[in-house]
Order: structure tokens, then C-alpha cells, then sequence
């Protein structure tokens, strides 16, 4: 975990870029770098920070900022809410300002953008999850929903995938479900706070082999970020390069292998991410065995 | 990598440093489960964890030996949790119980410190991700420690034992641990795994100093202090 660098992207657009100071860390050549969007906000070509372009495929993306902590919220969208209630044991009133549901990850999870992420074999619900990430680019310690928004840093995309049948009830969602290798996919780009006016004015949306699964919008959560912000700071200190993964509407569907599974935020970007099976990663792929 | 923790401790041996991930094995003692009885069985749990409850010890967790700790205004006490730590030597994926240990680097004293919790059915995101919360002590190359399953622990309070116990008879040994833990989640080089503290540790309360205690590894010294309201 690398800190406070985080904030890698540029203060101001270069002229070569002047629509949008969005940028992306991807390796190429041997070596990791900055880099940016030539056509608008589209990843079909980047411009390296050392003057190379080069096309979408020929990079490896990474996640975009040097990630510190990881925090998530379950049901911060009413609808999902709802959508889950059956299977919770306790009951989750929509609509009400309970306490947030936090759970934390770890950076071995992370993946970028066009990334595999494993489904593992006799498992019956893989589910993505899109989420409104956002950056924190100041320590925060005690700051007031008011002033939090000067401590975002920026926006990206976030797949916050879950295995369900792994649910227990126990510190729930427990790690086996969501920390799984691969299972926290962010990207394509950093984008800076300042070309984000409103982020509770978000449409997003997941695509799964090009149908549309899931729709929503970030207005609809129930925590809002500046609520977040001041909740989390009032007992821990948020740092640069921490991360607030705000929770999915409703509309999770299994995923295959072989799937595409393209997480949108309109303005954010559009974040790929490709299920393999177990055999790609030297497991027996047993559909009889325990599924790990 | 610029150093982000420098109370932490250094390590003598490879990997040479902490990464800074740490995560907590919850629930290892089995005397925590069976405290709650059958509660175990009814809502919102329904049925014993099968797979291993982890926490995330998050990045402003972290302080080193000598670190004060602060406690909220409001809170009379916090949950000690005198434990061993392992640090992972080599990338750890799908690790093998038997010769598990190969894959630790060195041992070090925890104190897996929390707020009183209500409820073991949702993250304790706010009682366990406080500042200084996961002080990290003493480390020692594994090649010290003939057997990390059966060391004596103490934890004493302003300098007199209040406790005594021991890293064995837990749920999941640590080669069990870590080779469950890794059957998911892959561990890398200077990433902490914690045993996991016991069933009946004692509080402590602001102005007390706890000294934990690991046969063989060392004395892990944290000062709690109230915070202002």
C-alpha cells in the first residue's frame, strides 16, 4: 500500500488533453505509467506520460490511484435493499438512516480495467456489483458532512463482485465473500473532483455480454457521500488514496465464464471486466468439489 | 515506497518490512462461540462460521510499540486482544496445511484492541477500524519459534499481570489459518495474519498501560489515553 502519492492525477489539463484531466496508471514496456485519454474520454488510445501512444490493448490497466484502504457499504440503495430482504436475518428497513453498513477490503483483491476476475467452479451466484467509487484526496479526522467534499479527490468506477453462497452470518458480508483475488475491480480512469459537479447526479448501469442488467442512479443512495465522509471520520482518519465504494442498486444477476461484464457511470467511465473458470488458474476444475 | 508507518516495527529478516495489510482472524477462540450458547444456532446466525471470520486491520489501525492509543470520550473501556501475528515471508495462494509454516516469515505481538461489541453478525466497522487500534509489537524470524501454536501470552495492566494465556487450543492453528485463509485471498510478503484474540481478556481503560507478552518474541507497550469530547 502506497500512500499519499495517490492523488497522481495532474492538478491541470495539458494541452493535449484539454477536455478532460482524467487519467489512468497502466503498464507498458516494462514499466508503469501515467496516462491519459487521447479522443475525449475514450480508452481506445492513451497518451503515456512520456509522449507515447498507444492503443487500449496493448496495456495492462491497473487500478488507477495508489489504493489505501478500502471501504464498502451494503445497502446504501433502497431498491437493493429490497431486493435482498429475503435472504437477510435481520430485518433492513428501506429508506431509513440507520447506521451504514460498512465492510472493508484488502488491496490484494484489486484488479483494473479488462481484467479476469475467477468464478470459482459449483458456485451458484457470482454477482457484480457497480459502485460510485470515490478518492479521498485529504486526511480526514473529524470533518463535518459540510465541509467533506474538499477532502474527494475524485471519482472511478468500481465492481464490487460477491460470491453469495459463500454468505455466512458472521461479521457479514464476510471476507470470503467479498475479498476474494480479483474481486474489487476499479477503473478505467481517475477522474478529478472538479469534473464532477454533482456526484448524486450519476446515472449507472452494468452491461453483461452487452445487455443491460442493472440500472440505477447515484441519487437514490441512502448514505451520501458527505454523510459517509463525516461518519467515517469521526472515529477513524481517512487518508489520501483511501477509497469509499458506495453501494449498488438493484439488478445483480449471476455471471458465467466467459462473461463481459462492463460496469458504466456516465461521466466516470465505462470499467470491463472478464469471468474465467478455474482451470485458467491451475485449479481442477471439479464441478463435484467444494468450491472454494 | 515511502515508509507510511514508521512506529511500526522493522523486520530483521526478508521481506524486511511490513506492507501495511493486516487482517484478524475473529472468533478463533472456541470459547468465544461457545459463550453465546445457543445463540449460535438462532437468528441472525443460524449456524457456527464454517470458513474462517476475518477483519481487515485497516492502515490508520496500525501503531507500533511505545504508540498511545486513544480512547473516545464516552467509551470507559476497551477490549484488549494480547494475540500472535504472523508475517507472511513469501506470496502466499492455496498454501498447504502441512509445511504451511514455510510460508512464515517471523512472529510478532499484537493487541487486537475494539470497542465493546453487541453483535457478531455485521462488520464492526466503527468499534475495531479506530486510529491506533491495531498496536503491532515485536517481531522475531520464525527460525525462533520452535512451535507458534503453543507459546504462553500475558497482558498486564500499569505493570501486573490481569491475564494469562496462550496461542494453542484456537479453532484454526496458524497453518490451519493460513492455508484456509489463502484457499480465497492471496497474502504477499510483509502482509500480518492474526491469530486472534481470546475469550476472556480483560479491559482496559484510559490512562492504563498494557504491556502484552509473547514467550520468546517480546513486550508489546501501549499507553491509552482518553480523547476529548
Amino acid at each position: 500500500m502506497t500512500p499519499a502519492r495517490t492523488t497522481t492525477a495532474p492538478t491541470a489539463p495539458t494541452a493535449r488533453t484539454a477536455r478532460t484531466a482524467r487519467t489512468a496508471r497502466v503498464a507498458y514496456s516494462g514499466a508503469i505509467h501515467t496516462a491519459s485519454p487521447i479522443d475525449g474520454d475514450s480508452t481506445a488510445r492513451l497518451r503515456l506520460a512520456d509522449g507515447r501512444s498507444v492503443a487500449e490493448a496493448d496495456v495492462v490497466w491497473l487500478p488507477p490511484f495508489d489504493v489505501g484502504t478500502i471501504i464498502a457499504l451494503g445497502l446504501n440503495y433502497a431498491d437493493h435493499v429490497k431486493e435482498l430482504a429475503k435472504e437477510l436475518t435481520l430485518p433492513s428497513t428501506p429508506g431509513t438512516h440507520d447506521e451504514p453498513l460498512l465492510f472493508l477490503k484488502g488491496p490484494g483483491s484489486l484488479v483494473g480495467h479488462q481484467a479476469a476476475t475467477r468464478r470459482p467452479a459449483g458456485v451458484a451466484f457470482m454477482h457484480y456489483e457497480c459502485e460510485l467509487a470515490v478518492v479521498i484526496g485529504r486526511p480526514a479526522r473529524g470533518v463535518r458532512a459540510a465541509d467533506a467534499m474538499a477532502h474527494v479527490a475524485g471519482y472511478t468506477v468500481c465492481n464490487d463482485y460477491a460470491v453469495r453462497d459463500h454468505l455466512e452470518n458472521w461479521y457479514r458480508p464476510n471476507l470470503r465473500v467479498k475479498n476474494r483475488d480479483g474481486g474489487t475491480v476499479l477503473g478505467p480512469w481517475f477522474v478529478p473532483a472538479a469534473e464532477v459537479p454533482d456526484p448524486h447526479a450519476l446515472q449507472l448501469r452494468t452491461r453483461v455480454n452487452g445487455r443491460t442488467t442493472q440500472q440505477g442512479s447515484t441519487a437514490q443512495m441512502i448514505h451520501r457521500v458527505p454523510a459517509l465522509i463525516e461518519y467515517l471520520s469521526s472515529f477513524m482518519t481517512l487518508q489520501p488514496g483511501d477509497v469509499l465504494l458506495t453501494g449498488t442498486p438493484d439488478g445483480v444477476v449471476n455471471v458465467n465464464e466467459g462473461d463481459e461484464v462492463v460496469c458504466e457511470i456516465d461521466g466516470i467511465g465505462s470499467l470491463v471486466n472478464h469471468i474465467v473458470g478455474d482451470t485458467v488458474f491451475g485449479r481442477q476444475d471439479n464441478p463435484c468439489a467444494s468450491s472454494t | 515506497m515511502p515508509l507510511l508507518f514508521p512506529h511500526l516495527p522493522r523486520l530483521a529478516m526478508a521481506p524486511w518490512r511490513l506492507s501495511g495489510v493486516v487482517y484478524s482472524a475473529l472468533l478463533n477462540d472456541p470459547r468465544q462461540l461457545a459463550a453465546l450458547g445457543d445463540a449460535v444456532h438462532q437468528p441472525p446466525y443460524k449456524a457456527p462460521p464454517l470458513h474462517p471470520v476475518l477483519a481487515v486491520r485497516p492502515r490508520n489501525t496500525l501503531a507500533g510499540d511505545g504508540d498511545a492509543i486513544g480512547v473516545p470520550a464516552g467509551a470507559d473501556a476497551v477490549c484488549t486482544g494480547p494475540g500472535l501475528g504472523l508475517v507472511i515471508g513469501r506470496t502466499a495462494c492455496r498454501v498447504p496445511q502441512a509445511g504451511a509454516l514455510a510460508w512464515v516469515a517471523g512472529y510478532l505481538v499484537a493487541n487486537d484492541l475494539h470497542l465493546p461489541i453487541s453483535s457478531h453478525y455485521r462488520p464492526a466497522v466503527r468499534q475495531m477500524a479506530r486510529d491506533g487500534f491495531c498496536p503491532l509489537g515485536p517481531v522475531v524470524p520464525g527460525s525462533k519459534v520452535a512451535d507458534p501454536d503453543a507459546l504462553a501470552i500475558s497482558l498486564a495492566l500499569d505493570g501486573a499481570v490481569v491475564w494469562r494465556g496462550h496461542s494453542g487450543g484456537r479453532v484454526r492453528s496458524v497453518a490451519q489459518l493460513l492455508s484456509a485463509v489463502t484457499e480465497w485471498m492471496t497474502l504477499q510478503p510483509g502482509d500480518v495474519l492474526l491469530l486472534g484474540s481470546s475469550a476472556d481478556t480483560p479491559p482496559a481503560r484510559p490512562g492504563q498501560v498494557m504491556a502484552v507478552a509473547i514467550d520468546g518474541i517480546g513486550t508489546l507497550h501501549n499507553t491509552l489515553v482518553a480523547e476529548a469530547a
